[in-house]
């Protein structure tokens, strides 16, 4: 510490602050990194940050109604939806001469099909009406109103009004209250009718199957991680290939056999009724079913368990067990008292990976949900490719992703990330 | 089993033998009776079948013929955890998920003692081992020699008669390893408890042992005590295998009481000590040991025989000199002579005469 100055701070050879000249001879370091980085961090960014966030920007993103109807929003700026009444002439006349420009660029469909998921009907209703607008005369003296309630008598009630109002905001929180089993109210959000209760569900039901399928990973897992972790390393790469064979299976396929497996005339009902223990007409139901998801993605996930939880165990050495035993603990003693605990950052990886990964499944609840099966990731393809409504979509993905991080972090407190090992 | 006991044995082996595939075997005929309150060292060359004795003694490994012996009772098929015997492993096998004291109380838990006394017998034994500080320490926390005391502390903290030892102190560095090889024996005195310990390392044996069993092919070649290890080994093997070695090698002449002539290779007769050699015209190795070697001719004993020798390398070490000849045909004749102010430091190149008592130059077999 020759090198320190009365005012504490150390300096280097040539009297500039030691931090100073070390970042110096760092930085060509981290630039080199940085430059080794940079062509995946791009192609991650374009190809996948960037189209995720964009996604998720529609789940609050609401400019169609006001960049449709720009007039129609301002004139309705004023009226008061508790009124019970229609607005007044001017907004009619002023939603006439948006939907004129709009039928032109044909951009009043979809306006149409945006509102109708806050009110059914509202698509026929606008398609209907920006044929007819073309031929409104806005000069003479004949009543907007009047003629827009010739059009369609759902223009002289209220709702619509009251719906535009509500969406003509640049951002709404529609679609997540939507995703949440609720609806924007006269008095702020309130609980959508029973009967259309729906996403609430489906995310217990998702988190519930998840945890049953992790469950069910590590109680098949352990014992075969223990096997591989404890045998001879010819025999243990001969399992391993056993283990990993579903791996390069397809998907498809694999899920498709359990379809095969599991059906009513399939392989399993079929023995069970060969050996009499159950009846030809009492076949048990265990495909699309919460039954078949369960059984079919544990089989699927089951190596994402198996392989932190061997790589763990791997590295722990059979003398602890000799230890314990040779201090006079029996061989259960010994196992759960000296190897389990030393084997749980392996179960902790390998729940954490097939919880998460579970979470998202798409494909094989698809296959074998059926309806009591499926999971949220099945109901935003739905939205996503079907119902078209994109918004809602983002809203659930986004909630999805929003729980996804907050069980992470629950399990970082809990029971720590450090303790979580991939390998070594 | 009590009627074949041997009086005195604590630990017995009779006629052990033990076989991993079947067709070879690892330990062939074992017999070995240690008394209670010995420090028995099993030495050995690795794939001597050291640590498969120490192993089958824990109950780790079973015999596969013959019966080993604990205080007369045969444990053949006594499990592991019910032999009471305490163990400290080559890498110390502490806990990693367990504190320092949760380490030391685990068998007291396996025992069903109650808390208080678990706690009181803890802190006795971290006393013992001078580590009363470091209850609350995870052993990761620990520096290799602390690791080694705790594991030592568990292995004596339930009380054990027994002590099995598996290479304890061969992770430590060399300082380190002297300081502990005397705490163990201190230790190990003072509570009277009988000690198997397995080493690959001579010096560790000698210096902590009552007497030392040194393995090779698994076999005891020779069991003795360190001295007489040391300077009467019975045979070629122990020989080589305890510290530094001359060898000389020869046809055996004569044999006459308790000297025997033997004609080196290169012709020259040498008066030895006939340890197993039996006849004339049997070949034989004669083993000098390198401080039994004289050059300076005042000292040399009367009727001590020389031989002509050539220095081809001086090496200085300190506290003694380390002088390489050519003896007989053999370049690898070491001598050591201690640092004194009157000794001569020989140059390479001098032809010199050595010589050395009959009695300290030993016929072994060949």
């Amino acid at each position: 510490m020759s090198d320190q100055t009365t005012s504490g701070r150390v300096l280097a050879a040539d009297g500039t602050p030691l931090k100073t000249s070390l970042a110096r001879a760092l930085r060509r370091q981290k630039l080199r990194a940085l430059a080794l980085i940079a062509p995946l961090l791009l192609f991650v960014l374009i190809t996948f940050i960037a189209p995720i966030a964009d996604m998720l920007f529609r789940s609050v993103e609401n400019q169609i109604v006001v960049e449709t109807l720009p007039q129609t929003v301002s004139a309705l700026a004023d009226w008061d939806p508790e009124s019970g009444d229609t607005p007044g002439e001017d907004v009619y006349r002023a939603l006439a001469a948006d939907l004129k420009i709009a039928a032109k660029a044909k951009t009043h469909t979809r306006l149409g099909t945006r509102l109708n998921y806050e009110l059914t009907g509202a698509s026929s209703l606008f398609r209907k009406s920006g044929r007819q607008v073309k031929k409104m005369d806005l000069e003479g003296d004949a009543s907007i109103k009047d003629a827009f309630i010739k059009i369609d008598k759902d223009w002289g009630k209220p709702d619509i009004w009251r719906t535009i109002q509500t969406y003509s905001p640049r951002y709404t929180n529609g679609y997540f209250l939507n995703a949440v089993d609720m609806q924007k109210g006269p008095d702020g959000p309130e609980a959508r009718p029973e009967n259309q209760q729906i996403y609430l569900m489906l995310f217990g039901r998702t988190l519930f199957m998840s945890l049953m399928i992790t469950g069910s990973c590590i109680l098949l897992g352990y014992p075969v991680a223990w096997i591989l972790a404890n045998l001879p390393a010819r025999s243990a790469n001969m399992l391993m290939i056993l283990v990993l064979l579903p791996f390069w299976t397809s998907l498809l396929v694999r899920t498709s056999a359990w379809k095969v497996m599991l059906q009513q005339q399939g392989v399993i009902n079929d023995v069970l009724v060969w050996l009499g223990l159950v009846g030809d007409d009492a076949r048990l139901v265990m495909i699309n079913n919460q039954f078949g998801t369960i059984v079919a993605m544990t089989h699927i996930l089951l190596p994402f368990m198996i392989l932190p939880m061997y790589s763990v165990m791997q590295t722990i050495q059979p003398t602890y067990l000799r230890a314990a035993k040779s201090l006079g603990a029996t061989n259960w003693t010994a196992f759960w008292r000296v190897y389990f605990p030393q084997s749980v950052p392996g179960i902790g990886a390998g729940s954490i990976l097939v919880f998460i990964l579970s979470i998202g499944y798409y494909i094989t609840p698809e296959i074998v949900g059926g309806n009591t099966g499926t999971f949220i990731s099945n109901r935003i393809a739905y939205h996503i490719s079907s119902s078209l409504n994109w918004g809602l979509a983002a809203a659930l993905g986004a909630i999805l992703l929003a729980v996804v991080l907050l069980l992470y972090y629950a399990y970082d407190k809990i029971v720590g990330i450090d303790n979580v090992k991939l390998g070594g | 089993m009590a009627d074949t006991q041997s009086p005195g044995a604590f630990v017995e082996f009779e006629r052990v033998q033990k076989s991993y595939d079947g067709e070879n075997l690892v330990v062939k005929d074992l017999n070995l009776i240690m008394p209670k309150g010995e420090f028995l060292t099993m030495l050995g060359p690795s794939g001597s079948g050291k640590t498969t004795c120490l192993m089958m003694l824990a109950g780790f490994e079973t015999a596969t013929h013959g019966d080993i012996r604990l205080d007369g009772v045969s444990i053949n098929n006594i499990p592991p955890h019910k032999r009471g015997i305490g163990m400290v492993f080559q890498n110390y096998a502490l806990f990693p998920h367990m504190t320092v004291a949760e380490n030391l109380s685990f068998p007291l838990e396996v025992r069903k003692i109650g808390k208080s006394e678990r706690e009181q017998k803890v802190k006795r034994v971290l006393d013992m081992v001078q580590m009363g500080e470091f209850g609350g320490r995870r052993p990761a926390q620990l520096s290799g020699g602390q690791q080694q005391r705790i594991a030592l502390a568990r292995a004596l903290v339930f009380e054990a008669e027994l002590v099995l030892m598996d290479e304890p102190l061969g992770a430590l560095d060399k300082q380190l390893r002297e300081h502990m090889q005397f705490e163990i024996k201190r230790i190990a005195d003072n509570l009277g408890i009988t000690v198997v310990y397995v080493t690959h390392d001579q010096t560790e044996a000698l210096t902590m042992s009552d007497r030392v069993a040194v393995f090779d092919d698994g076999r005891i070649q020779q069991l003795a005590p360190p001295d007489k290890l040391y300077e009467a080994p019975e045979n070629s093997f122990v020989a080589q295998f305890i510290g530094e070695n001359n060898t000389l090698e020869g046809v055996v002449k004569e044999i006459k009481g308790d000297t025997a002539l033997v004609r080196l290779d290169d012709g020259e007769l040498i008066d030895c000590k006939p340890v197993n050699v039996t006849q004339p015209g049997e070949r034989t190795r004669v083993s000098i040991r390198p401080e039994r070697v004289e050059y300076n001719k005042s000292r040399l004993h009367a009727d001590a025989h020389t031989l002509k020798a050539e220095v081809l390398e001086f090496i200085y070490m300190g506290d003694i000199f380390r002088t390489r000849l050519r003896v007989a045909g053999n370049e690898d004749f070491i001598i050591k002579t201690r640092n004194a102010p009157d000794q001569v430091r020989l140059q390479p190149g001098t032809q010199i005469e050595i010589g050395w008592l009959p009695e300290d130059c030993r016929a072994l077999d060949a």
